[in-house]
This record gives structure tokens, C-alpha cells and sequence, in this order.
């Protein structure tokens, strides 16, 4: 099997190559760019069928498989032996090529009717990556997946018990699909800058990939803190930690991208911002693998000897600088004549939060590379805590949230002073009551950036659901129904706009719960004995009694502790402390032992809507240790019989003599000594769990932690709504034209501008103003196209829908006819705009406007 | 006020701000930073002076002490030769142990490198490493 992998992944290899060549050289040959593809999806089934193999070795305990011998062992559960691929560094390099071979093949099909000129250069850059991380396991030393060991051991070192954690297995693929995924759109930006066809057409076909990638890193970043937060006996869920940062500072610039590439969609503005962000994403990606495994920057997570750093440099190299020349070669062609119309505009909000989040992902940097920075100027590496990354990036997370409440209530191009006053009245009010409550009624007083953060986000999570609820109200006031019907209609018909505003809700709320965990906690250490009773945050924790477990690869101990409040029975938490024997090669067959291995904190954890409370336990196993070590030396001199042996060896002493008689009895001696070890490691545990000795507690009080998770899953469900396929796309994909995608969006704009205004965005003026400039567009690019004008342009007077006009090119076979385009969202603003003179006379409630249109 | 004047003006105090944060950031990483050195740097450092130091755990050394904390000795990550006596009290990550690599931050007080609660950082085992047993 090994050689049938090695075989397999040497042509992988040949085939990204092939692949990329084929794409290149004949690129303007349509039938060669069909084999190039092709070639791309055997790649594909190549690496899956290794990941396959190494996959069978794990389960069926192939310990020939010098990866499966390392991190797996007989007794690792089956979950773990399947996830164990990627606890090695030759799995994730693997992985890293499984998913960026399906990535590949995923945008390479969905763009087999498109981008005619960029696809090559993309395949080209893709299989480039490809090759290069298949080319790592086949040539860098230390890394073949394939590796054999002779003899075959009988047993495997197993995973570390640190990482038998659920979502310790799902964090990393998780990150990786994020950083691999980021390839997409960085290939097909490289391929429009080389073939200049700079427009919005490459950000639209590798939209979802960003999205999905974007999705990913968040994602993984949250089960990380998750894992660290219940598994690691710490407490906290974010250290500033360089690899951790290495996850983020991509994300952060994947969220600004997903936000400026909007800008391009509509406006034709940031191409060179745009082209520059997601070649620093990209490059982030590369850096943060880098860092993963270089051991350049001193890193919790420390990732052993590393082989294949310094090829990594090289490829991050190669990137920078020649995405850089090819940027700067492109300049020209890439400004924009266009200006941003108005400061109070979408388009200047998305600009405003790229500058932040950029600049944060700046400060992030510096703070990162500090030790290396500092060694270069004062030749001493000195590194920067937590501290002052908070100071930097928390004045920072606030901004940026108050933006996140801004930006859906602010109309594209431009808004009058007027309108926003209007939509911004409610969630204003929401946000001066929150903070006149907090500040009246909680200790939020004190904390000033806490109480700034969490007036903002009441603010965004108002104006975001006023958006809902104005929308839904539009929309029932044409096609009536109840509300929730209409709710889920608009959403379901604009998923991209809402699933981003979800995703909105859910940083805010992932905000609210970083600030009141990280501003409010209380975290003491207090040491007890059984039976006492330490008050902590106004909660009384007794500890109850002592409880032990042993069995024959860990040692268990445990706390019971009782929680209480104003005398009144709160909760029963267990915590304990396992101590893991060292397995395989590290096992030396004595009981003491047990406090050589790996040692990991259960959590007693108790979670709350409003406080989760903490506890892990320290026991002080001195004791235990010494008598371990007593146990250890009588078995000694049992088993070695010399003279002076104790009385009560006897036993083990003629069994070891009939053992070395016959060796066939050596097993079962070996056995039966072994079960006495237990026994006696059983004895000394009961004797401590009878004991009274004091052990240390840490106890943590974390404040609406929970709704960090909370905020999690809510952006989980806004992402995957934002990255649903739409009903026309997934039917009319395939005969779409470049052309006819011009025109969509345009009617897409149009649609838009009609929900903003029947939902109380655009003052009727500005609407007016809007939808003449969309129109008229709309008008040359249909001129252009060729389909005829005449019959496509709306008649004046009449407000022509996006539907009538697909209508009159004969187009409602591909399915846009019948209800989506002219979903009743966009026909209730058509009376709207007849009866503009009505607006001036009612300054009330954005929300109520359609209402008494009627 | 002509709209490529307002734009020039806007961009220039853009740019300050960029500037003045950007020495505001600088400024503070200096002076808030914490000198890393290793163990046999630590024992030529000034007394008294906070470092962070990283090194690893000398296996079999760990002395557990009750209330006072812990006490250990780590050596330079590349090189064994000198071993520095650390006491330790706050609560110990759960994969410390010896063989393992740590961050401390704390001071050298008599010979004995004092580290300050709660800053005890070793190094997750996880992942890459090619060996389990330290």
C-alpha cells in the first residue's frame, strides 16, 4: 500500500504540473483548456485516493505506517484515528493538497463557461500551489505521508490526549479550508491582472470562494478558542498567541476584502485596493503555515523540528514580489476615474471599516513580528503581551462595530441628511438607553471601552433587525401574508444582503461576549481541603470530597465541589486532573510513571446565559508520587529476588523462576505482575481519597461567555445563507454570457435601490435620483450589448421592472420570468416612485412610509 | 471649497492620523515589550530586572511544594550546560512538564529565577512534534 501511495502521489504531482503547463502553453486553444480542466479533476481523484489510503492504514492500525505509528495506537478511539491524519505534519500537508485539489476542480467547473482568458492563468497559479505542496511531500525530507518503518512496531505512540477533543479535530481542517480556499479568488485575481480584464467579473466568480473561505477561519478560529477555553485548564479562549494571530490577521483582511470587492461590483471603484488585499490574504495564509511550523516566533504552539520552513519562505517570497510587480505594472489601467459620491454613503462605510480593519490587522502584525523587529534594531528579541495588543485592537473592535451598526442603514452612492436621520432615530434610541441603563443599573460604569462596545453593538443589532423588519414590511404591504412568511421571503430573495447583515447581528453579539468575559471576569486560585468552603464572586464553593480513578493508562483526580449563592444550591461541578502514563516506546512498565506523561484538566463547567462558572482542580499529588515511587522499588526487589526479599513477594518470586524456566509463562507473569501494579496504584488512591489534604482550585466567573459561542453560530447560519446559490443562478448558469451578467447586475442594482426605499432607506428624491442613474446605465449597457434597446428600455412614466425587461428578450425560459426578479419586493416601490411629491408631508417612521403610501 | 482641494485636505489629514498612530504604536511596543532571553542569559542578567524566559523543563526535576508552588530547573533549548532553579506559584498549564518548553516571565533573585502568577506559558505538545516523550 505505501508504494501504491507514493506511486499515486508522484503522479498527482505530475499532474498539477501537467495541468498547469497544458493551461499555459495552449491557452487560447478551447479544446486543450477542456483537457487542462480535466487533468485538474484527476488531480483531484489522485490525492483523494492518497488521503484514502492513509485513511484505511489508520483505521485498520497499519503501524508499518511510520504516520499511523506515530499518532495512533491500538487503544485510540475510531473518531480520533480517523482525524489523526492531521495531527502529523506530513497528514496536513496532505490535507492542505486534498483541499485545494477540490477547491480547484470546484472553481475550475464553475467557471468552465466564463473568464475565457483568465481561467488559464488561474489553472496555471493553482496547480502551482498544488504542485508545490505535493512536490513538499515527495522531495522535502521528514515528510512522505508514505514513510515505512521496519520492524513494524506492535503498537503506535498514539494521539496526545491533549487533542482528543472534538473540536480539536474539526479546528484544523477547518482553518486550512479557509487558508486553501483563499486560493481561489488570489488565482483569478492573479489571472485577470496578467490578461487586464480588470473588471468586477473575476470577484463574481470567486465570490462564494471568499465567502466560504472567510467562513472557514472564522469558524476554526472559534473552535480554537473553544477548545482552549473547556480542554486546556487555562480558562481563556484567546492568548495573542503569534499562531493565533497567524488565523486571524487573514481573516480580518478576508473581511475587509468581502466588503471593498462590493465596491468594484457596483461601482467600478478599489480595483488596486481590492487586487492588493487578496494578495495580502493570500500571502497571510502562506505566512501563517509558515509560522505554524517554522518556530521563528516563540508560540504556545510549538510544532517540533521543522523541515519544509524555509521552501515555505521561498514560495511567500515569490508571491509578494511578484504579485507586487505585477500590481504595480498594472497601475494604469487599474485606477478608477470614478470618485465616491458622498461621505454618507455605503460605499464610504466599506472604506472606513477596510481602513480599520486593515489597521488592525497592522497592529496585529507589528505586535507579532516584534520580536523580530526588536532583534533587528536593539539585537535583543523582546516580545509584547497580551496587554498591549488589547490596548490597540480594542478601540479598534469598537469602531468597528459601531460600522457594523452604520453601513446596512446607509444606501449605496449617496444619502441625504434627511433620510439618515431617519433610520438612524431608532437605533440611536436603542443605544442611548442601553448605555443610560448599563450605566444606572451595572458596575459597566467603570469599564468605559466596555460600555462604549456594548452601547455600539445594541445599536447595530437594532438597526440591522429595523432592516428586517422594514424589509418584511414592505414586502407584506404588496404580497401580503403574515409577517414571518414575508420575513423569510425577502430574506430568502436578497440572501446576499441579509446573510450579511446575520453575519452582522452575530459580530456584534461575538463582541458583546468577548468584552463582558474579558472586562468582568473574576479568576481566583483557592486552595481547600475537603469540606471547606471559599466564597469567590459572591459564591460559596465547597469542596465536597476527593474522588480517584485509576486504570491502566491514566490516573484520575477528582474534585466534587459544590457551588452555592446567598445559601441557596446553585450547582454540582466535577473537575479532575488526569495523569496519562507515556505509551509505546516511552512506557517503562512502573506505576510511577503516571506522573511522567501527559497530564489534562476536565473542566467542571457549569454554563449560563447570563455567567458561565469555571472550575479545574490542581491536586497536590506529592504524596501520591512518593508512594507510587515505594510501590515501584518493592516490585523491583520482588522481581529481582535477591537476597533479603520481603516475605510477601513469595509469590511474584516463584511465578518470575517459573517464567524463566519456561518463557511461554512470561506473558502471563508479565500480566499478573502488571495487575498487581494496579492494584497497589488502586490502593494508593483510595488512601488518598480518604486523606485530608488541600488541593488548589481555580475558579473562574466568566459573564455571558456563552453568547460568544452564541455569536458563532448565528454567523455560521448568516454566512451559509449568504453563500446559498441563488434559484436563476443555479438554472441560468450555464447559458450565461459575460453580457447577460452585466445586465443582471444591473438589475440586481436597480432591485436593490428599490428594497432600500421601500424599506425607508432612500428618501423618495434620493431614490429618484438613484433609479434615473441606474437606468440610464442600464440603458448603455443594454446598447452595447446589442439586444434590442428599443424593446428593453422602460418606457418613461411607466417605472419598468428588471422582470418586464428580461421579458422583453425572451429570456423568461432560463427561469427569471416567474418570480424572482420581480418579486413583490420590487413592484411595491414602482408606486412609490409615481408619487413622489407625497414625501415631504410625512417626516414619520422610515418604517411606516409604504403603509400610508397605501 | 473646490472638490480636489476638500480631497487633498482629506488626505492629508488621513495621513497624519496614519502617522501619528503608527509612531503612537511604535513608541509603545518598545517600551511595553519584555526582553526574551534564555536560561544562561537570565544568569548574566541585572537582578531584579522582569524577563521573559524561555526555556525547557529539566526532566525529573519538578519539585512539587505544596502551597508554595512549584520548583524546577531549565536549561537553554539548544544547549543543556546550565540549569537554572525556577520556583513557580499560580496555576501550571496542563501540558507543563519535563522536556517540555516554557515562557516565564519573572526575575532573577538570588541565584533563583522568581516567575511572577499566572504567566507560566508551555508550549502545546501538539501536532508536529515528531517525538511524545520528553
Amino acid at each position: 500500500m505505501a508504494s501504491l501511495g507514493s506511486a499515486l502521489l508522484a503522479l498527482a504531482f505530475v499532474a498539477a504540473v501537467t495541468a498547469g503547463i497544458v493551461a499555459l502553453v495552449w491557452r487560447h486553444d478551447e479544446r486543450k483548456l477542456i483537457l487542462s480542466r480535466r487533468i485538474v479533476y484527476a488531480f483531484l481523484a489522485l490525492v483523494t485516493a492518497c488521503v484514502a489510503i492513509i485513511e484505511i492504514e489508520f483505521l485498520s492500525d497499519n503501524f508499518s505506517f511510520k504516520i499511523v505509528q506515530e499518532h495512533s495506537s491500538l487503544e485510540t478511539p475510531t473518531f480520533y484515528k480517523v482525524a489523526a491524519m492531521w495531527s502529523s505534519q506530513e497528514g496536513s500537508l496532505l490535507l492542505w493538497a486534498w483541499v485545494l485539489s477540490i477547491v480547484s476542480s470546484v472553481s475550475l467547473f464553475a467557471t468552465r463557461n466564463r473568464l475565457r482568458e483568465i481561467v488559464p492563468w488561474a489553472t496555471a497559479v493553482m496547480m502551482g500551489v498544488a504542485a508545490f505542496f505535493t512536490g513538499l511531500m515527495l522531495f522535502a525530507p521528514d515528510v512522505d505521508p508514505f514513510a515505512t518503518l521496519n520492524p513494524v512496531p506492535s503498537d503506535g505512540i498514539g494521539l496526545n490526549p491533549l487533542l482528543q477533543h472534538p473540536s480539536m479535530m474539526i479546528h484544523p481542517p477547518m482553518l486550512y479550508s479557509g487558508y486553501v480556499s483563499l486560493t481561489v479568488p488570489f488565482a483569478f485575481a492573479i489571472g485577470a491582472l496578467i490578461t487586464r480584464r480588470l473588471d468586477a467579473e473575476w470577484i463574481r466568480s470567486t465570490r462564494r470562494f471568499s465567502l466560504i473561505a472567510w467562513t472557514f477561519l472564522g469558524f476554526g478560529l472559534l473552535l480554537g478558542a473553544r477548545w482552549s477555553y473547556t480542554e486546556l485548564g487555562w480558562g481563556g479562549y484567546w492568548a495573542w498567541d503569534p499562531v493565533e494571530n497567524a488565523a486571524l490577521m487573514p481573516f480580518l483582511l478576508g473581511t475587509a476584502f468581502l466588503h471593498s470587492i462590493m465596491v468594484q461590483e457596483k461601482r467600478g471603484m478599489l480595483k488596486v485596493w481590492n487586487s492588493a488585499l487578496i494578495v495580502a490574504t493570500f500571502s497571510m495564509c502562506l505566512l501563517g503555515t509558515f509560522l505554524v511550523r517554522s518556530g521563528v516566533l516563540q508560540s504556545i504552539h510549538a510544532f517540533g523540528d521543522d523541515t519544509v520552513g524555509p521552501y515555505l519562505l521561498v514560495v511567500i517570497g515569490i508571491v509578494v514580489i511578484g504579485s507586487t510587480l505585477l500590481l504595480a505594472s498594472r497601475l494604469d489601467e487599474l485606477r478608477s476615474p470614478k470618485r465616491i459620491d458622498s461621505l454618507l454613503s455605503r460605499e464610504s462605510v466599506f472604506l472606513v471599516n477596510n481602513l480599520l480593519l486593515v489597521g488592525m490587522t497592522l497592529v496585529i502584525a507589528w505586535g507579532t513580528f516584534f520580536p523580530l523587529i526588536s532583534e533587528l534594531f536593539t539585537g535583543q528579541k523582546s516580545s509584547l503581551a497580551a496587554p498591549w495588543f488589547d490596548k490597540y485592537t480594542t478601540p479598534l473592535a469598537i469602531l468597528l462595530v459601531l460600522f457594523t451598526g452604520i453601513g446596512p442603514l446607509l444606501a449605496w452612492r449617496r444619502v441625504t441628511w434627511a433620510s439618515a436621520r431617519r433610520v438612524f432615530r431608532i437605533p440611536a434610541l436603542v443605544a442611548v438607553v442601553t448605555l443610560v441603563v448599563l450605566w444606572a443599573f451595572t458596575d459597566a460604569a467603570h469599564r468605559p471601552w466596555a460600555l462604549a462596545l456594548f452601547t455600539f453593538a445594541a445599536f447595530a443589532i437594532a438597526g440591522v433587525l429595523q432592516e428586517f423588519y422594514n424589509g418584511a414590511h414592505a414586502r407584506q404591504k404588496t404580497s401580503g401574508g403574515n409577517f414571518a412568511g414575508a420575513l423569510f421571503a425577502v430574506t430568502a430573495r436578497n440572501r446576499r444582503r441579509y446573510g450579511g447583515y446575520i453575519v452582522h447581528i452575530a459580530i456584534a453579539v461575538l463582541l458583546i461576549g468577548i468584552a463582558a468575559s474579558s472586562s468582568f471576569q473574576t479568576n481566583e486560585n483557592v486552595s481547600m481541603k475537603p469540606g471547606e468552603t471559599r466564597v469567590v464572586d459572591g459564591r460559596e464553593f465547597t469542596y465536597k470530597r476527593p474522588y480517584v480513578k485509576v486504570d491502566s493508562e491514566k490516573y484520575t483526580i477528582g474534585a466534587i465541589v459544590e457551588v452555592r449563592q446567598d445559601g441557596k444550591y446553585l450547582t454540582t461541578l466535577e473537575t479532575s486532573r488526569r495523569f496519562f502514563r507515556p505509551t509505546g516506546a516511552a512506557a517503562t512498565g512502573l506505576i510511577s510513571d503516571y506522573f511522567q506523561g501527559e497530564a489534562t484538566s476536565e473542566v467542571g463547567l457549569q454554563t449560563g446565559l447570563l455567567r458561565d462558572i469555571w472550575v479545574t482542580v490542581a491536586p497536590n499529588v506529592q504524596t501520591i508520587q512518593h508512594q507510587l515511587a515505594l510501590a515501584d522499588k518493592g516490585f523491583k526487589t520482588c522481581v529481582a529476588a535477591g537476597p533479603g526479599t520481603p516475605p510477601q513477594c513469595k509469590d511474584i518470586n516463584a511465578m518470575m523462576r517459573a517464567a524463566q524456566a519456561n518463557p511461554k509463562l512470561a506473558p502471563e507473569a508479565l500480566e499478573t505482575i502488571e495487575h498487581l501494579q494496579l492494584l497497589s496504584a488502586e490502593k494508593i488512591a483510595r488512601q488518598y481519597a480518604t486523606s485530608n489534604i488541600a488541593a488548589t482550585f481555580k475558579v473562574i466567573i466568566n459573564p455571558l461567555v456563552l453568547w460568544m459561542w452564541i455569536g458563532g453560530i448565528i454567523g455560521l447560519i448568516g454566512a451559509l445563507i449568504a453563500v446559498w446559490p441563488s434559484r436563476s443562478r443555479r438554472k441560468g448558469a450555464m447559458v450565461r454570457t459575460e453580457a447577460d451578467e452585466l445586465k443582471e447586475l444591473k438589475y440586481s442594482e436597480i432591485r436593490d435601490a428599490e428594497l432600500d426605499h421601500a424599506s425607508g432607506k432612500l428618501s423618495d428624491e434620493d431614490y429618484a435620483i438613484l433609479d434615473a442613474e441606474l437606468r440610464k446605465e442600464a440603458v448603455e449597457i443594454l446598447d452595447t450589448v446589442g439586444v434590442g434597446a428599443g424593446t428593453a428600455s422602460p418606457r418613461p412614466g411607466r417605472a419598468g421592472l428588471p422582470s418586464d425587461w428580461e421579458g422583453g428578450e425572451g429570456n423568461g425560459s432560463n427561469g427569471h420570468g416567474n418570480g424572482n426578479g420581480n418579486g413583490a419586493t420590487a413592484e411595491a416601490p414602482t408606486n412609490g416612485n409615481g408619487n413622489g411629491h407625497h414625501a415631504n408631508g410625512n417626516g414619520n417612521g422610515a418604517a411606516r412610509e409604504p403603509s400610508e403610501r397605501d | 471649497m473646490d472638490p480636489s482641494r476638500k480631497r487633498k485636505i482629506r488626505l492629508v489629514v488621513a495621513l497624519s492620523v496614519a502617522v501619528l498612530l503608527a509612531v503612537a504604536l511604535i513608541y509603545t511596543s518598545f517600551s511595553a515589550s519584555t526582553e526574551a532571553k534564555e536560561p544562561s542569559q537570565i544568569l548574566s542578567a541585572s537582578p531584579g530586572t522582569s524577563y521573559e524566559m524561555t526555556g525547557e523543563v529539566v526532566p525529573g526535576s519538578i519539585q512539587h511544594n505544596g502551597q508554595e508552588g512549584i520548583a524546577f530547573l531549565v536549561t537553554d533549548r539548544k544547549d543543556s550546560g546550565t540549569k537554572l532553579p525556577v520556583t513557580y506559584k499560580g496555576a501550571v498549564p496542563d501540558p507543563f512538564r519535563g522536556g517540555r518548553e516554557i515562557v516565564l516571565t519573572g526575575s532573577l533573585k538570588e541565584g533563583t529565577f522568581i516567575g511572577e502568577p499566572e504567566t507560566l506559558i508551555t508550549k502545546c505538545p501538539s501536532k508536529f512534534t515528531t517525538q511524545s516523550n520528553g
